[in-house]
């Protein structure tokens, strides 16, 4: 992360996928690392299944504008179906970064989003992942686990600690899946 | 002070902790959103017992208001929260709260009042009840908020002041966002609250005192002009709070925030969250030579006027942003302050703006719009609206 300079994240998600709890966990991780953070949801019509957007800054400095995030320099798209209707694009910086929850080659997904040079793609298979470590489809782990590639500040350890840690009612078995889920989105996600 | 904690929270559940380690003697609440995480949240704290508070859970929110009147002129140390719709159905026991003197703290959670319905913030709810003869302090961030309740109890219960507190913060931009709060350990808290020593409280049965009689017009009026006294007492014992609190958190502010203005040309005036963006841009266009500065108004009532008049005599130009409306004539920040400026012997241009209503964003580009147009001398006799869809014909600009 450069010094001074705020880093801002869009989450694209859909209604009960955990995009909003994700966007609260890497601010927490973050914070705890020593970052100054934000993280906000947009608030609409609350429903299974809407698209929804939720938002993180990350910085080494005070926190001050409260604005929507309008061009953000890393977005992550937590439901395969929204690299087409949600516009992950829109606004975005050129060297933005794009973690994607696809089954998709990384190449070929570049490819089709049309993205400048600078830009990067950070594809996981995250509901993959998550149906073999967890039998259901709760991508947040591995997205974490891949965000840890982008916020190289704050080991993949810190992530997998943080998760954990508010389970700390469900069975073993539960959270040895989740941290391991975890790991594997950080091992898995592929770079193009 | 030790033991000072930091941690990821909101305004909402900054609010909330802050009734935590008060404990207030008695909270009757009725929720309604986006305050709805207060009483939630206290709620838990009085089921698990981690406060020894009298939760009345009442069936509307005039009930609400009712319940902690009754409460406070008993003599209880009482605190609440609401927002929009649920503000208005107060509005009829809120004069009557400041008339008796009843020192509540109210945590009002700004948001539009419909129709159409909306959930999302602009300053209608806090402005409708501006003459209502409360206290009213804008947040700009969770931090404040919190710091902004322990100061309003102990601003609220001074003999000297004896009026009711709404500490406002902007809904979900403030209420809703996770951000790192530093908390007081709860023995500084308390020890910085102390204990409610209530003037003529109800429960006194030794001095019987009547509360809610009836006076025609040979008392009335001297009634109100008491209430008057308090609420201008408000600054100088303001200040003393202020800077006792601060010397526990290493935090102070001022009744008017001034952000680069002493050398400033030009001035945004405007309060809560959106003032954040706007120091941001100042930077930006200090950057670019442009001497701009922001003011952020935190108390609203007692209104400021002497910190205004000396923060803007001299400049170049104002503009003045209102995230709410009063139809057909100025909006209250806007009133207010070309009132406080007309007793300036220069004077000080002035553009009333209008921003934000029903949670509509206010970007960066939009401040950076209002400071050039102040550089370029481009002023309009009409209020100018920002971010507002219009026929191009019908765009006075």
């Amino acid at each position: 992360m450069e010094k001074g300079k705020t880093i801002e994240v869009r989450w694209h998600g859909r209604g009960g996928q955990g995009a909003k709890s994700a966007s609260a966990i890497l601010a927490e991780v973050l914070f705890e690392g020593g970052k100054h953070v934000q993280a906000f949801p947009e608030y609409g019509a609350e429903r299974q299944g809407a698209p929804m957007r939720a938002y993180n800054r990350v910085s080494d400095r005070p926190i001050r504008r409260r604005c929507g995030v309008q061009n953000p320099n890393i977005v992550v798209v937590v439901d395969p179906t929204m690299v087409e209707s949600a516009n992950p694009c829109e606004g975005c910086a050129k060297d933005a970064v794009y973690l994607v929850n696809t089954p998709e080659d990384a190449k070929t997904l570049r490819e089709r989003m049309h993205l400048s040079q600078r830009a990067k793609v950070l594809a996981v298979d995250a509901t993959k992942i998550t149906l073999e470590e967890l039998g259901q489809n709760r991508p947040n782990a591995p997205i974490l686990g891949a965000l840890s590639r982008i916020f190289t500040d704050v080991s993949v350890d810190n992530f997998a600690d943080h998760f954990t840690k508010k389970m700390k009612k469900l069975p073993q078995n539960v959270i040895d899946a989740n941290r391991r889920a975890i790991l594997r989105g950080r091992e898995e996600a592929v770079l193009a | 002070m030790s033991n000072k904690r930091r941690e990821m929270t909101s305004g909402n559940l900054a609010f909330a902790e802050a009734m935590r380690q008060i404990n207030p003697d008695v909270v009757a609440a009725y929720p309604i959103t986006p305050s709805t995480d207060i009483p939630v949240r206290f709620a838990e704290f009085v089921a698990n017992g981690q406060v020894d508070s009298e939760y009345v859970a009442v069936e509307s929110e005039h009930s609400a208001i009712t319940a902690c009147v009754g409460a406070s002129v008993a003599g209880a140390r009482v605190m609440t929260a609401s927002s929009a719709n649920g503000v208005a159905l107060m509005h009829e026991i809120f004069p009557i709260a400041s008339a008796f003197r009843a020192p509540i703290v109210f945590g009002l959670v700004n948001r539009c009042l419909g129709a159409p319905v909306n959930i999302h913030c602009d300053h209608s709810d806090s402005m409708a009840e501006r003459d209502s003869g409360w206290i009213q302090i804008y947040c700009e961030d969770a931090q404040e908020v919190y710091d902004s309740v322990l100061l309003a109890v102990r601003l609220a219960e001074h003999k000297k002041v004896l009026t009711p507190v709404f500490v406002c913060q902007d809904g979900f931009i403030t209420s809703h966002c996770f951000e790192p709060v530093e908390f007081l350990a709860d023995d500084a808290v308390k020890k910085f609250v102390g204990v409610r020593d209530p003037q003529y409280p109800l429960l006194d049965v030794d001095n019987p005192v009547s509360y809610g009689s009836f006076t025609m017009s040979e008392y009335y009026f001297e009634i109100k002009r008491n209430q008057i006294e308090g609420i201008n007492n408000v600054p100088k014992v303001y200040r003393e709070l202020s800077a006792e609190l601060a010397k526990e958190t290493g935090r102070e502010y001022p009744m008017v925030d001034a952000y680069r203005a002493d050398d400033a040309d030009y001035l945004i005036i405007i309060m809560s969250s959106a003032s954040g963006v706007v120091k941001d841009v100042v930077d930006e266009m200090r950057e670019d030579g442009v001497k701009a500065g922001c003011l952020r108004v935190r108390f609203f009532r007692p209104f400021p006027k002497d910190d205004l008049m000396r923060l803007v005599n001299g400049k170049k130009g104002v503009a003045v942003l209102d995230r709410c409306l009063s139809i057909g004539g100025s909006a209250p920040l806007a009133a207010e302050v070309k009132a406080a400026l007309y007793g300036l012997e220069r004077r000080v241009p002035v553009q009333e703006y209008v921003f934000g209503l029903g949670g509509r964003d206010f970007y960066p580009k939009d401040a950076i719009d209002v400071f050039c147009k102040l550089a370029d001398d481009n002023y309009s006799p009409s209020v100018r609206y920002i971010g507002l869809r219009e026929k191009e014909e019908e765009n006075v600009y």
